[in-house]
C-alpha cells in the first residue's frame, strides 16, 4: 500500500516509528491551529480598526481567509498526504466553477 | 482484510480509513461530494454578494447595522477549536485508542452545539430587534439562505457524529467503522472551511461596508 510505512520485519519497531510519526504530525497540526487563530485575530482587528480604508481591508482579509483555508485543507484534512490527487482535482474543479459563478454574479448582473 | 476482524493495537494498520475497497470508494466519493458542496456554497455566496444591502426602504437595517464583532468572533473561535478537537479524535483513531477518540468527538459535538446555540440567538436577535427576516428584503433572503444553510450543515454534522458515536459505542474500532469516523471528520472540517469565508465575506466585509 502506498501510504503504509516501511516495514522492518519487527512489528514493535514499526509501531514505535508510526507513533513517533503521528505524534510529530499532531505537533504540526497544533502549530497550524495556532497560526489559524492568529490569522483570525488579525482579520478581526483589521476589520474593526477605523483607520484602514475598505480598499485595503477587504483584499487583506480575503487573502487571510484563503491562507487559513489552505491550512485547513492541507493539514487538518490531510490533503498534504499521499493519495490525495483525485480529492485535489475534485476540490479545485469545484472551487474553479464556484469562482466563475461569483465573478459572473458580481460583474454581469449588477453593473 | 476482513472488515469485522477483531483488531489489536499491534495489527491496526497505518491508514485504517483506507484499508478496504468500500473505504477507498467512500473516501473518493466523499471528496467528490465536497467538490459539489464547494460549488453550491459558492453560488450562495455569489447570490449574497449580489443582493447584499438590497432593501426596499431606506429605514431598514443594512449589513453594517446588523453585525457585531464580539459575537462573530466567539462563534469563529468555537468552530475553529472544534476543528482541532476533531483532528485530535482522528489522531487517537489512528493510534487505536477508541475511548480517547470518543472523548474528543464528544468535545467536538459540544463546541458545535455552542456554535449552533449562538447562531440561533443571533438570528432571533436580528428578527426581533432589526426586523431583518427571511421575507423582509432580498438582502434578508440571501443572508438567511447562505448562513442558514451553513447552520443546517453544522446541525447535520452534529447528528452524524453523535449517531456514529452511539452506534459504535460498544463495538470499538474496526476497519469497518474507522472510515465512517474519518469521513465524518472531513465533513466537519469542511464546515469550518465554509465558515472561514462566511465570517470574512459576510461579517467582516459587512462591518467594513
Amino acid at each position: 500500500m502506498a501510504n503504509q510505512q516501511p516495514n522492518s520485519g519487527n512489528p514493535r519497531v514499526d509501531i514505535e516509528y508510526r507513533r513517533k510519526k503521528s505524534a510529530e504530525e499532531m505537533r504540526h497540526q497544533v502549530i497550524t491551529f495556532a497560526l489559524m487563530i492568529f490569522l483570525t485575530i488579525v482579520a478581526f482587528v483589521a476589520a474593526g480598526y477605523e483607520g484602514f480604508s475598505g480598499w485595503f481591508v477587504v483584499p487583506f482579509i480575503l487573502i487571510l481567509a484563503l491562507v487559513q483555508v489552505v491550512f485547513q485543507l492541507y493539514y487538518f484534512m490531510h490533503m498534504s498526504h499521499k493519495g490525495h490527487e483525485a480529492p485535489a482535482m475534485f476540490l479545485y474543479s469545484g472551487a474553479f466553477v464556484g469562482f466563475i459563478t461569483i465573478i459572473a454574479f458580481l460583474t454581469v448582473i449588477w453593473w | 482484510m476482513a472488515t469485522e476482524q477483531k483488531m489489536t493495537y499491534e495489527t491496526w494498520p497505518a491508514s485504517p480509513e483506507k484499508q478496504t475497497l468500500e473505504a477507498k470508494n467512500k473516501f473518493l466519493g466523499f471528496w467528490f461530494f465536497l467538490g459539489g458542496e464547494t460549488v453550491l456554497f459558492a453560488s450562495l455566496f455569489a447570490t449574497y454578494l449580489a443582493l447584499k444591502d438590497k432593501v426596499p426602504s431606506s429605514d431598514m437595517a443594512l449589513a453594517k447595522d446588523l453585525f457585531e464583532i464580539p459575537l462573530a468572533f466567539i462563534m469563529t473561535m468555537l468552530l475553529l477549536t472544534s476543528s482541532l478537537t476533531s483532528v485530535y479524535a482522528m489522531y487517537h483513531m489512528k493510534n487505536f485508542n477508541f475511548k480517547k477518540m470518543q472523548l474528543w468527538l464528544g468535545i467536538t459535538v459540544l463546541l458545535g452545539l455552542g456554535f449552533l446555540g449562538l447562531e440561533i440567538y443571533e438570528f432571533n436577535h436580528y428578527v426581533h430587534e432589526f426586523h431583518h427576516s427571511f421575507t423582509s428584503s432580498a438582502f434578508g433572503s440571501a443572508f438567511y439562505t447562505l448562513v442558514g444553510f451553513h447552520g443546517a450543515h453544522v446541525a447535520f454534522g452534529l447528528l452524524w457524529i453523535t449517531t456514529l458515536m452511539i452506534r459504535n459505542s460498544k463495538r470499538g474500532l474496526s476497519l469497518y467503522n474507522a472510515p465512517k469516523f474519518y469521513v465524518a471528520s472531513l465533513y466537519w472540517h469542511f464546515i469550518d472551511v465554509v465558515w472561514v469565508f462566511i465570517f470574512t465575506v459576510v461579517y467582516l466585509m459587512g462591518m467594513v461596508g
